[in-house]
């Protein structure tokens, strides 16, 4: 069991400890505001909140807005309230909070577990000696720091530009005309009964102006699958500017990293920065240019993120040289698994463009009869080359 | 009412809710907050609804979320045969043009959709809206402003506000994202599949007549096929039929007969791969560890 945190005399009392609670969860990644402090509050009222377990289920239900929030919350409540989590560090001048203290992955935060300063109502030590302010740190998750490769050396800001612009243009083509329903349009196929009589009500009954519907346009949501292992290194700086890009310029699109480990880069790169939302990708992409695990990633894709995001209006667009270090039959099961779900798959492998390449890894010759379109691609002219074969698809 | 009290005027109406669901269900009634639950198919999200209106003894409003959902399904809709009909019988009647506008444009010619009508109720009612995630995007952003306000202008009739404000409770599958906004706007709980204990209780509370030795066996079993890697994950509903099946087959015990077990697998496998997944060997396993 543990104890519940003990608060130093100095403590300015229970309503400055819960907008404690509330910086500390903003510091730990939470978008909260003033007004999840005061909604917390209310709801402690509300429930009569004696026990650490009523107080918990209450905070969690007013400061948590999806699954992963919902999980990370218990560890995040005890380092709080619970006294664990407790790190104590050598008594250094912490460094004042930057502009964009909000953000994870600014450079000065860079090594650390995450960029808190210190709260001033930081819960005291064992000794029940009040620390002093703005040197204690909380700690709620062990983020492992292993050695990390800052993706935003790779990038620039015009790149990111360019890859944009190529992104937006194949959206476009991969937009289709599929839609059973159709909805009222100035230049439609068919008459739109409905309205039209609505409308005549203005005329006496005389349906003086025919209004119309169509099918409407249905874009395609864009799937990205990025393989940065070590064999793809010399690649990523073009794939990565091109999902960036790709996720400013579709607001639909969902974007994700795989190496040994499959990570979801979507909202990370939604941040309004380009160039930040580059430097909290790399913070994710832990163990960038290390060994593939493509079968084994595909797989948790297609367990996972797919049964929510990927439907028949999705197309998948996997960026790997398929070297797997995982059997070739795992990424045969993965895709199919991936078919059956009526999405399209669009499999850009880098090396095709090599003169005389034939697909002979195990990994490539096992995801070829899955594909709809194999294609090479190493540079941003070949993805915008591609506008024409995604139309046709 | 605090949220055990909450918490066992919902078991007298047969839902077991956990610890978690029933304070996040208590913050909802008093702090007039719409409540998000997130969770697989079949754990019970849209159950809570109909059984927090019953305990409250209120009446439930269901909206049914899907692509396509538009403002005049979800909120109000004038009824424009009943005001065109109006209009032929005005012009027979020679009543005079003003008063049959007032007339066709007043509260009788108004058809309330669930958005409307949950407003406009005497008494507080409980709003669900299933499924969130199905319905477009743009359709999240009018409920925001509805949830926020609790008002609904109506052009030719003027805003109509909230008599009472509903208790607004909101699921969703994870189909699709939902914003942040409407997010930050609710109260939010994930609903799991119950543990071991709950699920029983559940058991208990549906079917009273079950003999707790198969109760136990059931429960072990679906929590056991649970942790099988299936396309469709069991959920509550399902294993109540189970229990059912198996209670109308009269068998008192899972292991007994791996034939009549096997059948019964219908009620909680509900694609051909995963029927494929368990064989009869696999379901004997698992019967066998759960007993």
């Amino acid at each position: 069991m543990t104890r519940v945190t003990r608060f130093s005399g100095r403590d300015p009392g229970p309503t400055a400890r819960v907008a404690g609670f509330i910086a500390h969860l903003r510091d730990n990644g939470m978008r909260l505001g003033v007004a999840e402090a005061e909604l917390s509050l209310e709801a402690l009222c509300a429930t009569n909140a004696t026990t650490p377990d009523t107080c918990r289920r209450a905070l969690r239900a007013v400061c948590t807005g999806c699954k992963d929030d919902a999980e990370r919350f218990d560890a995040l409540f005890d380092s709080y309230w619970m006294d664990a989590g407790r790190v104590k560090q050598k008594l250094t001048k912490s460094t004042p909070p930057s502009a964009n203290d909000g953000v994870h992955s600014s450079r000065k935060g860079r090594g650390q577990d995450a960029n808190a300063a210190g709260s001033a109502v930081a819960p005291d030590d064992d000794q029940g000696e009040a620390d002093s302010n703005g040197t204690g740190k909380l700690v709620a998750t062990n983020l492992r720091n292993l050695s990390r490769r800052d993706l935003r050396d790779l990038v620039h800001a015009d790149e990111i530009a360019a890859a944009e612009a190529v992104a937006r243009r194949l959206g476009a083509a991969l937009r289709d005309r599929r839609s059973r329903r159709r909805r009222a349009a100035r230049k439609g196929d068919r008459l739109h009964f409905r309205k039209t009589i609505r409308r005549s009500l203005a005329t006496g009954g005389e349906p003086l102006e025919l209004l119309r519907k169509r099918r409407p346009d249905r874009t395609r949501k864009i799937v990205a699958l990025c393989d940065v292992s070590g064999s793809m290194g010399a690649y990523s700086q073009t794939f990565l500017a091109f999902l960036t890009g790709l996720m400013r310029a579709d607001t639909a699109a969902d974007a994700y990293l795989f190496h040994t480990r499959l990570v979801r880069i979507t909202e990370a790169l939604r941040d309004k920065d380009a160039l930040r939302a580059i430097g909290r990708m790399s913070l994710m992409a832990d163990g960038f240019g290390g060994g593939s695990k493509i079968g084994l990633s595909l797989q948790l894709f297609a367990d996972t993120y797919a049964r929510r995001f990927v439907d028949g209006r999705s197309v998948v667009l996997i960026l790997s040289d398929g070297y797997d270090t995982s059997p070739p039959d795992l990424i045969d099961e993965a895709l199919k698994k991936l078919r059956k779900r009526g999405c399209r798959i669009i499999w850009l492998n880098p090396l095709k463009g090599w003169r005389d390449y034939q697909p002979v890894a195990a990994g490539m010759a096992a995801a070829l009869p899955h594909l709809d379109l194999f294609a090479p691609a190493n540079t941003l002219a070949d993805l915008a080359a591609l506008e024409k074969e995604l139309a046709s698809l | 009412m605090s949220w055990t009290e909450l918490q066992t005027a919902l078991a007298a109406e047969g839902y077991v809710a956990s610890d978690d669901l029933a304070v996040a269900l208590q913050l909802a009634v008093s702090l007039e907050r719409p409540l998000l639950l997130e969770g697989a198919a079949g754990v019970g999200k849209t159950e809570v609804a109909r059984t927090l209106a019953q305990a409250r003894d209120t009446r439930l409003i269901r909206l049914q979320c899907y692509e396509g959902l538009d403002a005049a399904q979800a909120i109000y809709e004038w009824n424009y045969q009943r005001q065109l009909l109006s209009i032929r019988a005005a012009a027979e009647d020679g009543e005079t043009g003003a008063a049959v506008e007032a007339r066709i444009f007043s509260r009788e010619f108004l058809l309330e959709r669930p958005l409307l009508a949950a407003i406009t109720q005497e008494v507080t009612p409980v709003l669900l809206i299933d499924e969130i995630d199905r319905a477009d995007e743009e359709f999240e952003a009018y409920l925001l402003e509805i949830l926020s306000d609790y008002q609904v202008s109506v052009p030719e009739l003027g805003t109509i506000t909230a008599t009472t404000r509903p208790i607004v409770i909101l699921t969703s599958n994870g189909t699709r994202d939902l914003s942040d906004a409407l997010r930050r706007r609710c109260l939010y709980t994930y609903v799991d599949y119950p543990d071991h204990a709950t699920e029983l209780a559940i058991l208990k509370a549906r079917c009273p007549d079950v003999e707790a030795r198969l109760a136990a066996q059931v429960i072990g079993f679906v929590q056991k096929l649970r942790e099988e890697d299936l396309e469709k994950t069991p959920g509550i509903a399902e294993m109540l039929d189970f229990a059912a099946a198996l209670m109308g087959l009269g068998i008192a015990d899972l292991t007994a007969n791996p034939s009549v077990l096997q059948a019964t697998l219908t009620t909680l496998l509900k694609t051909q791969s995963d029927q494929a997944q368990i064989t009869p060997e696999v379901a004997e396993r698992i019967a066998g560890r759960a007993a």
